[in-house]
C-alpha cells in the first residue's frame, strides 16, 4: 500500500522536504502490520529498520535478568521508535504492539541513502536524536538523583482513607505530576514498594501493609 | 463505594480508540460522545486494574484511581 505523502510530511523526520524529496523518500518506506503483543524489536539484536507508528500503541521496554519488564516509553500513532540504535548499533531495548497496530519501516541502509541526497533530512536526524537525547538525561536524571518511591510513599502516606470512597482518590497520572515524574516511573515505585512489602496493591486498592517501613521509604523520621 | 471502572472524561476524550485497542478486559467501547465502560449491576470486568488504559491515553482522558486503606486499620 502506498504510503500518504502527508504521513511522511508529518514525520520530524522529513519536514520540510518538498513534495518531489518525500516522493522520493516514500518510495523506501514499506507497511509493517502487527498483532497485540508481537515483538518487534528485540534487544540485542541488529537493529535494521526504523520504524514510525501509524495505528495502535507500541511499548518500548527493558526486561531485567529476571524477567521484569519496565516501560520506557509508550509509542502512539505519529511517535518512532528504535531511533537511535538504527543510526548506531544493536537494539538496546525491546519494542512490542499493545494492541493490534499499522507501522510504516524505512530501512537503516535507505535511511543513509536518503541523508546524503537530501541533506535537510540529515539536520533532521540531529534534531530527533537530540530529542531523544533529552529524554534520556531525564530518565536518568528520575532513576540517580530523584528518589521517586520515596516520593510516591509519601503521597500515599498522606492520602490514606477508609476505603469507602470518600477520599479524594489517585490516579498514577495525578502522582506523577505532584512529584514531577513520568507515569511509568509512578508504575516502577509502586512495584518496588511492593517488593519492599510496605504497600500491596489489590485492584483498585492500595494497600498500606506496613505503614512503618513505608514512612521510612518516605523519609519521615520518627 | 470505589468505582471499579475506569474513569472517563468525555470533554477530554479525542476518540482515537488507543484505549480500546488495548484494553484486555473488554469494557471499552466508542460511544457518540467518546469512549465509554459498559457498566453493568455486578461489573467485575476489569479484572486487571492494569492501568493501561490510563497510560496509553494521549489526552488524559482515562484514569484508573484507586484509594489507599491501611491494611485491617494497623499502625
Amino acid at each position: 500500500m502506498p504510503i500518504n505523502l502527508d504521513t511522511i510530511r508529518g514525520m520530524p523526520y522529513f519536514s520540510g522536504l518538498d513534495d518531489s524529496a518525500l516522493a522520493a523518500v516514500s518510495r523506501y518506506f514499506f507497511e509493517k502490520k502487527a498483532v497485540r503483543g508481537d515483538t518487534l524489536v528485540f534487544e540485542g539484536a541488529p537493529a535494521e529498520v526504523l520504524y514510525f507508528v501509524v495505528a495502535g500503541v507500541v511499548k518500548v521496554f527493558k526486561t531485567s535478568a529476571d524477567g521484569k519488564e519496565q516501560i520506557l516509553h509508550v509509542i502512539r500513532p505519529g511517535d518512532s521508535f528504535n531511533d537511535v540504535p538504527v543510526l548506531g548499533g544493536i537494539n538496546l531495548v525491546s519494542a512490542a504492539a499493545m494492541s493490534a497496530a499499522v507501522l510504516n519501516g524505512i530501512k537503516k541502509k535507505d535511511l543513509e541513502a536518503l541523508s546524503k541526497e537530501y541533506p535537510r533530512i540529515a539536520l533532521n536526524v540531529i534534531n530527533v536524536l537530540s530529542q531523544r537525547v533529552q529524554e534520556m538525561i531525564e530518565l536518568v536524571e528520575d532513576l540517580s538523583f530523584r528518589n521517586v518511591s520515596g516520593r510516591v510513599a509519601k503521597i500515599l502516606l498522606e492520602h490514606i482513607g477508609t476505603g469507602g470512597g470518600e477520599n479524594p482518590r489517585l490516579t498514577q497520572q495525578e502522582i506523577a505530576a505532584m512529584i514531577g515524574t513520568a507515569r511509568e516511573m509512578v508504575g516502577r515505585s509502586f512495584r518496588t514498594l511492593e517488593e519492599e512489602g510496605a504497600i500491596k496493591i489489590e485492584r483498585n486498592l492500595i494497600v498500606i501493609t506496613d505503614k512503618a517501613a513505608l514512612r521510612k521509604i518516605a523519609g519521615i523520621i520518627e | 463505594m470505589v468505582s471499579n471502572m475506569p474513569v472517563i472524561d468525555t470533554e477530554k476524550c479525542d476518540k482515537c480508540g488507543l484505549c480500546i485497542s488495548i484494553c484486555k478486559c473488554g469494557i471499552l467501547v466508542m460511544g457518540d460522545d467518546g469512549v465509554k465502560a459498559i457498566e453493568s449491576e455486578d461489573c467485575s470486568r476489569c479484572t486487571t486494574w492494569c492501568n493501561t488504559c490510563e497510560l496509553v491515553c494521549p489526552t488524559g482522558a482515562i484514569t484508573c484511581p484507586f484509594e489507599v486503606v491501611l491494611e485491617d486499620g494497623r499502625e
